[in-house]
């Protein structure tokens, strides 16, 4: 899976927790849960997606490191083994 | 038309769940209603066989109304008793779109008359409908209640998270996923086992005397996406192990904010528990919602320590007694490994 296509799984399942946020309007250097208002509960909510999804653990100790949309997509593409913030070639 | 809390009025009947004929046992979901707050699963609150629907599907209808009718086990049908309508009555409400059965009617034995379908008729209004406005008329009604006939005390303790966020953090190490706990399960269920210590914390106030409860159903304050908030129960917190428990809240938060509660969720919290610290306040003191007698705040942990409250109920409890028992909750929450 490319960063393209993480960002797509992603962003799909948080749509799911937020159904109102608009793509266009997401910073992705700025701190997620404060952009997307996302509780204690709706954050379980969506690591649990993506943990289901994309077959990954995320330790409690680790949450810090998905902090921005940026950050997310760097350690997860950590994760399944893609280099960071590398967009993979067409 | 059950009540659902104490904000609710009247009903819209989405759908029934059965028919004529049908039997069914406590518990079962008969009906969907619609509420200014949400749609609500309606359970039976009784075993029996459905002899007649009365409320037709997009009816809205008053608190204590009669919906339908239920024969107990083992009951004869009886007899409908059909109201008394002239067809000109009849024939008016029809033009009009008004359910005449639904009308008290003023004529000879109780019949009801043109006059009578007219004045439903005219009155009978048609507005679009505003949920958030709908949501926040059915709030500030619930509050206003309250505070009119609550005599509120409110008292806070700063308690030490310490060793429940470090019994947290260990066990959360070791479980997956999607068994992980959140602090809020262990606020929810040391309030729980504090209320079950102080029966005059837990339980409703209804026409005039306490009614304590031998349950503790923990009413917890969910904020809703599109605004507003809703306070279903969790029942039997005290019993519940705290992995049970906070599969029952993950389960609850999901269906309050999909639209899918049960009427049982809604009227049987005995106590509530709000936790505002996700939103970065000190602390929060609550307005009690009737009839219950007490609600539980929960502030942001801040440096190891967080701000429990309790806004309490003077012709129940006295502040002491509240002291007491957030006393009890921080006590609770010093042995984690044991809610």
């Amino acid at each position: 899976m490319n960063r393209a296509e993480l960002r797509a799984v992603f962003l799909e399942e948080l749509r799911r927790i937020a159904p109102e946020i608009e793509e266009a309007e997401l910073k992705s250097d700025r701190l997620l849960r404060e952009q997307v208002d996302l509780d204690s509960m709706d954050w379980l909510n969506f690591l649990v997606a993506l943990h289901e999804r994309l077959r990954i653990d995320i330790p409690e100790a680790d949450y810090a490191r998905l902090a921005t949309l940026d950050q997310a997509l760097d350690y997860l593409g950590g994760k399944l083994g893609e280099p960071p913030n590398v967009a993979s070639p067409p | 038309m059950p009540s659902l809390g104490a904000d609710m009025v009247e009903g819209k009947l989405v759908e029934w769940r059965i028919k004529p004929g049908d039997t069914v046992k406590r518990g079962d979901i008969v009906a969907v209603v619609e509420t200014p707050k949400a749609a609500v699963d309606v359970e039976s609150w009784q075993d029996g066989m459905v002899q007649e629907l009365l409320t037709k599907p997009g009816e809205t209808v008053p608190v204590g109304a009669v919906m339908a009718v239920l024969l107990a086990p083992g009951e004869a049908p009886r007899e409908v008793v059909r109201k008394k309508i002239s067809p000109a009555a009849r024939k008016r409400a029809a033009e009009l779109g008004v359910d005449a059965e639904r009308i008290a009617g003023t004529g000879p034995d109780g019949a009801v008359t043109v006059e009578d379908i007219e004045k439903v008729g005219k009155a009978a209004p048609a507005p679009a409908v505003d949920r958030a406005a709908e949501m926040r008329k059915a709030i500030a009604a619930a509050m206003s209640r309250s505070k009119r006939e609550i005599p509120h005390y409110y008292l806070s303790h700063s308690v030490s998270l310490a060793r429940a966020a470090a019994w947290l953090e260990a066990e959360n190490a070791r479980r997956a996923l999607p068994e992980r706990l959140l602090m809020a399960a262990l606020f929810i269920k040391a309030t729980a086992l504090a209320g079950k210590e102080f029966p005059e914390m837990n339980g409703h106030y209804r026409e005039g005397a306490f009614q304590p409860s031998a349950a503790v159903h923990v009413g917890v304050a969910i904020s809703l996406r599109q605004g507003g908030l809703i306070a279903p129960a969790i029942h039997d917190a005290e019993k519940l192990a705290l992995t049970d428990l906070m599969k029952a809240l993950t389960d609850l938060v999901k269906r309050a904010r999909a639209g899918s509660l049960r009427s049982s969720e809604m009227s049987d919290p005995t106590i509530t528990v709000t936790n505002l610290g996700e939103g970065g306040v000190d602390a929060v003191f609550g307005v009690i919602y009737p009839p219950q007698v007490a609600l539980v705040g929960f502030g942001a942990p801040r440096e190891g320590r967080v701000v429990a409250s309790v806004s309490g109920d003077h012709r129940v409890s006295d502040g002491y007694r509240g002291a007491l028992f957030l006393a009890a909750i921080e006590r609770l929450l010093q042995a984690p490994e044991k809610l």
